[in-house]
């Protein structure tokens, strides 16, 4: 939790508070809890139980971003693995059986991960751009959900096994709740906890001289494409199981915009080279706060206005340029301190930003800047 | 584009333009490609290829073609535009909104045009002014506009103004051709376009001329080509880039215009998705994704390709509408495969 304190997560968790607030006034219960049949309800539970899909898809996109990339394909993979389990469970002769729940989501999963090394394989195999090389699966993969629904919207909604996922409770939890939670604590534990988190950042800063000091940036790249996809796979399970509908028009539509959003608002830029799980946890919460507020203190129909504010805004502070152009209204100090232009190349890493870890030499901006340039 | 673009470990850097030759191969490819799925097509489904069938492949996508020019545009200068689609939502809602509040046509002809160009332009210089990735501030526009969509009015609205039922009925007939039907009985019937085909072919032309004999455009190649080398020449970069998105939202507002000629609605919902049709044209129009190399006639051959796999759909009812998806995928992936192919090949010379 005391990276929750740091001064990173300090913007991300001030607009929460405030988000949280507006509800609260706009709706004197919002806070309220109540247990029905041993079950937590209440508004806070359906935000985290809605934000669950997004927080796992964000968690596969930060990795991404952090090592440079983006995921465009995670709604399209969503759909292709929420589709194949209704489809699955839809046309089998007892919808009731565990075991074909079971067949239905490890399957579901298994493609999931298969879009995931497709992706991965164009990315760091064949070199592809991207935004480019997910853009295929984006584009192709929504058809393919078609074809397996035979363009029809499946309802597997009498399946008591594959309701848990996204509607059910375990212990008096939303079981996506449960899920979200755990695939969190793994991910932090997997990349906070052993090297391979720092692995993939220093990928992200420069993959090149990552290369050249032993780390198997192509493997890397792999697997976070891979988990991305995991991820997806997830979420489209939940996001059908909830909706006792599969739609392949619809499921996690725009879903990556959202996860995108929400890793952007936790503080991890697009550039890549560092990310912060907390920062993406508390974008997601923040998605869906204002979602839930806008609705219901505004109208439905201006989400996407508030959305669009709300990138402008979190964007603008995170640019240094904007933040010396209208200057002295934030200070903060830059994520990258760049040393100036004249410092003597003996010690090209500087010194670290006060507040916050940097975990591989932190390379000098021209560098970095030269080294974009020259792989774009 | 330069700031999401990975590089993976063991390549090498990309030649930053890849020449006249390894442009025009791959409109090469493009049209070899065509040409192939129009006789798969004609030996498949009747009258596939008849003249009114491949006219219409520009008159049933005529609103794809100013996004598609908008994107080159963009791209070109290494950049990207997600924001297309919404904004041309925006233009038809805004055109149908302000007819049914009784102005003048050419007054909201003028209002589109210029609402998306000024949408453009506010997006550019957040760009170029505030070093915000093209990717997120064309979301935010992206949001924004399919928001003011939304907020002006959730439902589709008729369009009912004269001019815009006029130019909605117009034909202009081209020439006589035989066509033989179903029962095999032959007849002369007129080939026809429509005025939204000529505005489009027009835009196709002025933006040809604006890329290659203009000392904006060769900025645009030089700027997609490599920034820091445009810079250092003492090219207005931040004003090339603010231009490219201006253009692209005044291209997004004229497609706007031209879907509300063609359903003679507004949509609030039309075009979610039609960004990454034009991209997927611009794409299968062999136009480096990097920026820096293709051609606006490539991104014309890309809607025709898609145009074409629509009309595949078009012409077998039972197709399932995932294949059409599915395929243009597939020539996405080809095309950027090829890309890299021609890049490698060209830097080991």
């Amino acid at each position: 939790m005391s990276k929750l304190t740091s001064q990173r997560l300090l913007w991300p968790v001030a607009v929460l508070v405030a988000l949280l607030v507006a509800n609260l006034l706009a709706n004197h219960s919002f806070l309220s809890i109540t247990i029905q049949d041993g079950n937590l309800f209440g508004p806070l539970i359906d935000i985290l139980r809605r934000a669950a899909p997004i927080v796992l898809v964000a968690l596969g996109m930060s990795l991404v971003i952090a090592t440079r990339g983006i995921d465009l394909s995670v709604g399209a993979v969503a759909a292709i693995s929420g589709s194949w389990a209704s489809m699955h469970i839809v046309s089998s002769s007892d919808r009731t059986s565990v075991g074909v729940v079971l067949v239905a989501v490890a399957v579901a999963l298994v493609m999931a991960v298969v879009a995931g090394l497709f992706n991965g394989f164009l990315v760091s195999v064949v070199g592809v751009q991207p935004i480019v090389a997910t853009l295929v699966l984006m584009t192709a993969g929504r058809g393919l959900a078609q074809v397996i629904t035979n363009e029809k919207i499946l309802y597997p909604d009498n399946a008591p096994g594959y309701k848990l996922i996204g509607g059910g409770y375990l212990i008096g939890v939303p079981f996506s709740i449960l899920v979200a939670g755990a695939i969190f604590a793994l991910t932090a534990a997997l990349t906070r906890r052993t090297a391979l988190g720092t692995l993939i950042e220093s990928v992200g800063i420069n993959p090149e001289a990552s290369r050249l000091s032993g780390i198997r940036a192509t493997r890397i790249i792999l697997v976070v494409y891979v988990f991305s996809g995991f991820c997806a796979g997830l979420a489209g399970l939940m996001l059908t199981s909830n909706s006792t509908s599969a739609d392949p028009n619809s499921i996690g539509l725009f879903i990556e915009l959202d996860a995108i959003l929400a890793v952007v608002i936790g503080g991890t830029a697009l550039t890549g080279g560092r990310f912060s799980l907390w920062g993406t946890l508390i974008g997601a919460f923040i998605i869906e706060t204002m979602n839930s507020f806008v609705v219901i203190a505004i109208s439905p129909r201006s989400t996407d206005v508030f959305k669009a504010a709300v990138v402008v805004v979190v964007c603008l502070l995170q640019s240094p340029k904007a933040r010396r152009w209208f200057g002295g209204l934030v200070r903060r100090p830059a994520r990258r301190r760049t040393p100036p232009p004249t410092a003597p190349p003996a010690s090209p890493d500087g010194t670290p930003p006060a507040g916050q870890p940097v975990p591989v030499p932190a390379l000098d901006r021209a560098t970095t800047q030269d080294l974009e340039a020259r792989t774009s | 584009m330069s700031t999401t673009a990975a590089a993976p470990p063991s390549r090498r850097p990309l030649p930053r333009v890849l020449g006249r030759l390894g442009g025009y191969s791959q409109v090469a490819t493009t049209v070899v490609l065509l040409a192939i799925m129009l006789a798969v097509g004609a030996g498949l489904y009747q009258n596939f290829t008849s003249p009114q069938a491949l006219v219409d492949l520009l008159g049933k996508n005529a609103f794809l073609i100013p996004l598609a020019i908008g994107m080159t545009f963009v791209i070109l200068s290494g950049g990207i535009d997600l924001s297309v689609g919404a904004v041309m939502a925006l233009g038809s809602v805004i055109a149908a909104t302000l007819l049914q509040q009784g102005w003048s046509a050419p007054a909201v002809i003028v209002a589109v045009l210029l609402s998306g160009t000024v949408l453009g332009t506010l997006v550019g210089t957040v760009i170029s002014k505030f070093e915000i990735q093209p990717f997120i501030a064309t979301l935010a526009a992206m949001f924004l506009a399919r928001g003011l969509c939304l907020v002006i009015t959730d439902r589709s609205i008729t369009i009912k103004d004269a001019l815009f039922r006029k130019v909605n009925l117009a034909h202009f007939n081209l020439f006589e051709a035989q066509v033989t039907n179903i029962r095999g009985r032959t007849r002369t019937v007129d080939v026809y376009t429509t005025p939204s085909v000529l505005i489009a072919l027009g835009l196709v032309v002025v933006a040809f001329l604006v890329l290659h004999y203009t000392r904006f455009g060769r900025t645009v190649y030089a700027v997609g080509g490599s920034e820091p080398s445009a810079s250092l020449m003492g090219l207005a970069v931040d004003r090339t880039k603010v231009m490219v998105y201006a253009i692209s939202g005044f291209c997004a507002g004229l497609s706007g215009l031209l879907f509300s000629f063609y359903t003679a609605s507004g949509d609030p919902v039309a075009g979610i998705g039609y960004e990454l049709n034009a991209i997927a044209a611009v794409v299968i129009g062999g136009t480096l994704l990097s920026g820096g190399a293709g051609y606006v006639f490539g991104s014309v051959l890309g809607v025709l390709t898609l145009g074409t796999i629509y009309a595949y759909k078009e012409f077998d009812g039972n197709l399932n509408t995932g294949w059409t998806r599915i395929l243009i995928g597939v020539l996405v992936l080809f095309f950027i495969v090829l890309q890299r192919v021609i890049a490698s090949r060209r830097w080991a010379r």
